[in-house]
């Protein structure tokens, strides 16, 4: 455990000085036979593969793995003579420390970068921790707003956090509604307990009255939930235009479900960050609960050919295509790129070249990256629609796969 | 202030979602009524029970109904093994043996599970899941009526086995005098696991009753462990009939709870009430005194 | 062993630590010197009340978030210096040890009952603190970076190391203190047996709270600590069933009602876990579950914990005890029965 510096240093590093040599001049002797492949590119993932959030951490994985593994086929970084990418992968198992001791120890064992945390909370500590060796740290889903707001000069967020896709749910929204005549006056929030649910709840109630909606009632649950009956029952009392949840995939499933259940009628199912309101498991699994949910969330650009690639490309591997999977590769995507740009594996170069992207090859409805104290401004969500058992994006214009059926249509 | 058109149809509702944590709460009290152990790997268990109901139904097209039939015993079988294989061994006398070795047998049930299965949420779609039963103008769903009843019938069956049988008269003796138990020839380590096996196979019928309504993933378990350990308290340590009342009281707390102080601060009533009948009356409601 | 030979082990064994930051160059690996002495704080604290009060809190969570959230609440939204926020937060602390403990005491809660009224204390705080805004509900409290000893902060590792150090010494020290104390003397009586013990005079009240503050109070210095060292906390981080269980788990692991049983049972802990993952890999859950099988592995062939193995002759009590143990645990089980005392 304890690490003696000094004398035994000092011989290994006069052992590998002299081995080096050797080998140099054994490959300036037999260029074509011993060129040496060029140092791998390693990067940190860490993502809670285990414990409370396992699913979205092994989609998160996933991502990123496929993102590295497509990179390579691709030809690694050019710039850096082909080297390949390398993954070095770690389990938070949902807990902050844990998450914040695996940076610590691919640090140490000299990574390039880290993409990580899929939670907030996690991500928090990771990219703290990171700071500590300004190693480039990638936050590929954490939504907080906080993780971007502590001067951090090697953390960067490609995707949006919740105040960009609160504050864009409710524009969206008002568009929406007007186009349609303002037939939503009123609007219910149902939210989950932690972060995000309850930063966005905060939010939406703030901004909703602006656009002339009147937040009925804000209903916190917790997690897990075992039963919606309760909370539909209050909405069923209340009456509200518009239903809008924020909360997760399992929740997400029993509250539809619920509301199927007891025949709610509303004009509106207009989810933020909703849980399961864009995932294609969720619809296949209650096509009927699921019709013409509306969500507002992260999700891919449905024109680009390049999404559309990668999206075949993940289900033919048997995954679901969730956000986690598509903001993770991305996260990783955009981390190549800029050492790509960079030529090298400096952090310091790095870190300038996540700063100054401008990086378009990712198939999101962004345009080209726009770093502002690391977080991308030109991230955005976007409103997709469940339509005929398929997930349809609906808003904006220039990314829209059909068009939005708002209020929905109700009956047989 | 909620209106009070729904107060009903709340209350009925938590009775319904009551009946599933009592059947939960069923093998549990009988477990610790009988063997004095705190089970942390109840979660984990009724976790595999759901798994179970979950392949059948996919697999062979075992409606979750029908799998009553065979997820029980399967479950008994496993509890069985588990008493007998390890948690009595793992116990040489000591409380805090036994907390870890269940604990233990908890975190592999539940990384197991995980492994296997990966972390998916899986459910089952039957033609009934989203059928409702009207009743006072409330819409109750059609699988937590069943499992209302469902909840009272085994409670039923319990006591019938323990008041009636002979097995039953031997986990009583058992429960109340283990060296007096042995001496007139009741084979305890045999009967201890029984009694686990029994606690166990209630795991497997509340996991044929919930999962219609329900879904599956590796750490499910954890979301009714804490409930279930509230009302084994409240309804009295060993009590069926308290467990099933204890059940009922917590489904309406929670529902009410729920509808006057919010959802989430709502669920905080289960564990003050919780927290008094303990200190007043910790023998439970129905629980014997000594 | 004597008084005097267990506290010169101790103070060696420590002075050892203190080493570390000094001998070890890496960074990964002083991390985990100070979370394997963070995990022992959180055990040691939990063998005052578990090992030799006798008893199984199953809630330690609620002295752990209290004093995270004094810290840091203060913190953020007082402007209170955390060092003094750290004296406040062990004493709140303490305080609500105190109140769980004339709660739960006063009515003769015992065993299976304690734990678990323990385990709902525990939830209805993390309940709370979801729901209030001072402590930055579902959204949790950030402690604002601020690198500078004043503020709690260091710039190294080390400078944590040494708080983490200072405070689990001061656990250690106190539960030696214990261990050769009158006071110390009293609580392991009423532990073995509160009647008896109660007939003898002693006011097993007084002791067995006198132990839940102490040990409420080190749990809630070990949130402080977790609070300044990760600057992030929310209800389930604060007051969720992971802390309760690292609290119990470290020291029956490692021997309860010892003085180095926490240690032991800390090392080991973080040495099966290190272990069975370098062993198995990543595949997700399988190494966890081989955790649980070692340490179901352990609760089968160690009985008494780490240290156990290590105690030269079992003493004549602990022999007692295994054999007299059927019978007593089924007497323990009619007195639980009833419940009170």
């Amino acid at each position: 455990m304890t690490h003696k510096t000094g004398k035994g240093a000092m011989r290994r590093r006069d052992f590998l000085a002299a081995g080096a040599a050797t080998l140099g001049a054994a490959v300036a002797g037999f260029p074509a036979v011993l060129r040496a492949q060029p140092a791998p590119v390693r990067i940190g993932l860490i993502h809670p593969v285990t414990g409370f959030i396992a699913f979205s951490g092994t989609q998160s994985r996933a991502g990123a793995m496929m993102a590295i593994e497509e990179i390579n086929a691709a030809g690694g970084i050019k710039s850096l003579g082909g080297a390949m990418l390398e993954a070095v992968l770690g389990d938070s198992q949902g807990k902050p420390e844990l998450g914040a001791a695996e940076v610590t120890k691919m640090v140490e064992a000299g990574v390039h970068g880290i993409v990580a945390g899929y939670s907030s909370a996690i991500s928090l500590a990771t990219s703290q921790e990171a700071a500590k060796t300004d190693t480039p740290h990638i936050v590929d889903v954490g939504v907080a707003d906080d993780i971007m707001n502590r001067g951090l000069r090697n953390t960067f967020r490609f995707a949006p956090g919740y105040s960009a896709i609160a504050s864009a749910a409710v524009a969206n929204l008002d568009t929406i509604n007007k186009a349609a005549g303002s037939p939503a006056r009123t609007a219910l929030i149902v939210h989950e307990e932690s972060l995000f649910g309850t930063g966005s709840a905060k939010l939406l109630s703030v901004e909703l009255p602006k656009i002339g909606i009147e937040v009925v009632d804000v209903i916190k649950h917790a997690n897990p939930t075992r039963d919606f009956t309760n909370i539909v029952l209050q909405i069923k009392s209340k009456k509200p235009d518009l239903i809008i949840p924020a909360n997760y995939y399992n929740e997400y499933i029993l509250f539809a479900r619920t509301l199927r259940q007891q025949k709610v009628e509303a004009k509106a199912i207009y989810s933020v960050l909703g849980g399961a309101a864009s995932n294609y498991q969720f619809v296949k699994e209650f096509p009927d609960a699921a019709d013409q949910i509306m969500d507002c969330n992260h999700w891919f650009n449905p024109k680009s050919e390049l999404a559309l690639a990668r999206k075949k490309a993940a289900e033919a591997r048997g995954l679901v295509y969730t956000y986690e999977v598509f903001l993770t590769y991305n996260a990783v995507a955009y981390l190549a790129d800029a050492i790509e740009r960079a030529g090298s594996t400096d952090k310091e170069k790095v870190i300038a070249a996540l700063a100054d992207s401008t990086w378009d090859q990712h198939g999101m409805p962004y345009g080209p990256t726009r770093i502002e104290n690391g977080q991308n401004l030109g991230a955005q969500p976007v409103n997709t629609q469940i339509l005929n058992n398929d997930i349809e994006v609906i808003y904006p214009q220039e990314f829209a796969s059909a068009e939005v059926v708002f209020p929905m249509k109700t009956g047989a | 202030m909620p209106d009070l058109s729904i107060v009903v149809p709340s209350l009925l509702n938590g009775i319904t979602t009551g009946a599933l944590y009592a059947l939960v709460a069923l093998g549990l009290t009988l477990i610790y009524g009988v063997l004095h152990i705190i089970n942390f790997a109840h979660g984990a268990l009724l976790m595999i029970g759901l798994y179970a109901v979950y392949f059948l139904n996919v697999q062979f097209g075992v409606d979750p109904y029908a799998a009553l039939l065979v997820v029980p015993p399967l479950m008994f079988a496993l509890g069985y093994a588990l008493q007998r294989g390890i948690i009595t061994r793992a116990s040489h006398g000591r409380d805090e043996n036994i907390l870890l070795a269940t604990l233990g047998l908890s975190i592999v049930i539940e990384n197991l599970a995980l492994y296997f299965f990966k972390s998916d949420t899986r459910i089952v779609d039957t033609p009934y899941s989203f059928e409702t039963v009207e009743v006072l103008g409330a819409f109750l769903p059609l699988p937590k009526v069943v499992a209302f009843f469902g909840a009272l019938a085994t409670a039923a069956l319990f006591w019938l086995v323990m008041a009636r049988t002979d097995l039953g008269k031997a986990i009583r003796a058992l429960a109340k005098e283990r060296k007096g138990a042995a001496l007139v020839g009741i084979d305890t380590e045999h009967v201890y696991a029984v009694s686990f096996g029994l606690g166990i196979a209630c795991l497997g019928v509340a996991a044929c009753l919930l999962l219609p309504s329900y879904y599956v993933t590796p750490q499910v378990g954890h979301g009714f462990i804490l409930i279930a350990f509230t009302i084994v308290v409240l309804g009295g340590m060993g009590s069926f009939v308290g467990a099933l009342l204890g059940g009922f009281i917590i489904g309406i707390v929670e529902a009410m709870g729920g509808l006057f102080l919010g959802e989430s601060l709502g669920q905080i009533g289960i564990f003050l009430i919780f927290i008094l009948v303990l200190i007043f009356r910790p023998t439970g409601l129905l629980g014997h005194k000594a | 062993m004597t008084a005097m030979r267990s506290l010169l082990i101790l103070l060696a064994i420590f002075l050892l630590i203190g080493v570390a930051p000094f001998a070890i160059g890496s960074d990964f690996w002083l991390n985990v010197v100070i979370m394997t002495l963070y995990a022992a704080l959180l055990g040691q604290a939990w063998n005052i009340l578990g090992g030799y009060g006798g008893q199984f809190s199953f809630g330690h969570a609620a002295f752990f978030g209290t004093g995270a959230y004094a810290v840091a609440v203060l913190q953020v939204q007082l402007g209170v210096n955390p060092w003094v926020g750290m004296a406040l937060g062990g004493a709140l602390a303490a305080a609500v040890a105190a109140f769980i403990g004339f709660c739960t005491f006063r009515y003769g809660l015992r065993g299976s009952y304690f734990a678990l009224v323990t385990l709902a204390f525990a939830e209805v705080l993390r309940i709370l603190s979801n729901s209030v805004d001072f402590t930055g509900a579902g959204v949790g409290l950030l402690i604002p970076l601020a690198r500078g000893m004043e503020n709690f902060q260091f710039a190294t590792r080390a400078g944590y190391f040494w708080v983490v150090w200072a405070l689990t010494l001061a656990a250690f020290l106190t539960v030696w203190w214990i261990g050769n104390s009158r006071f110390g003397a009293q609580l392991t009586a009423v532990r073995d047996n509160e009647d008896a013990a109660r007939a003898l005079g002693v006011d097993a009240f007084r002791v067995k709270m006198g132990a839940i503050v102490l040990s409420g109070f080190f749990s809630g210095l070990a949130g402080v600590f977790y609070a300044q060292y990760f600057l992030y906390l929310d209800p389930a981080i604060a007051y969720g069933p992971e802390i309760s269980v690292t609290s119990l788990l470290v020291p029956i692991i490692g021997g309860m009602g010892t003085l180095f049983g926490p240690l032991l049972g800390a090392v080991g802990v973080h040495a099966i876990s290190e272990g069975t993952r370098t062993f198995v890999g990543e595949a997700p859950g399988i190494s966890l579950a081989l955790y649980g099988a070692v340490l179901v592995a352990m609760v089968l062939f160690m009985p008494r914990g780490l240290a156990g193995l290590l105690a030269r002759a079992p003493r004549k009590a602990h022999a007692d005890e295994a054999a007299a143990a059927p019978a007593t645990r089924a007497e323990a089980g009619r007195a639980e029965a009833s419940g009170h005392a």
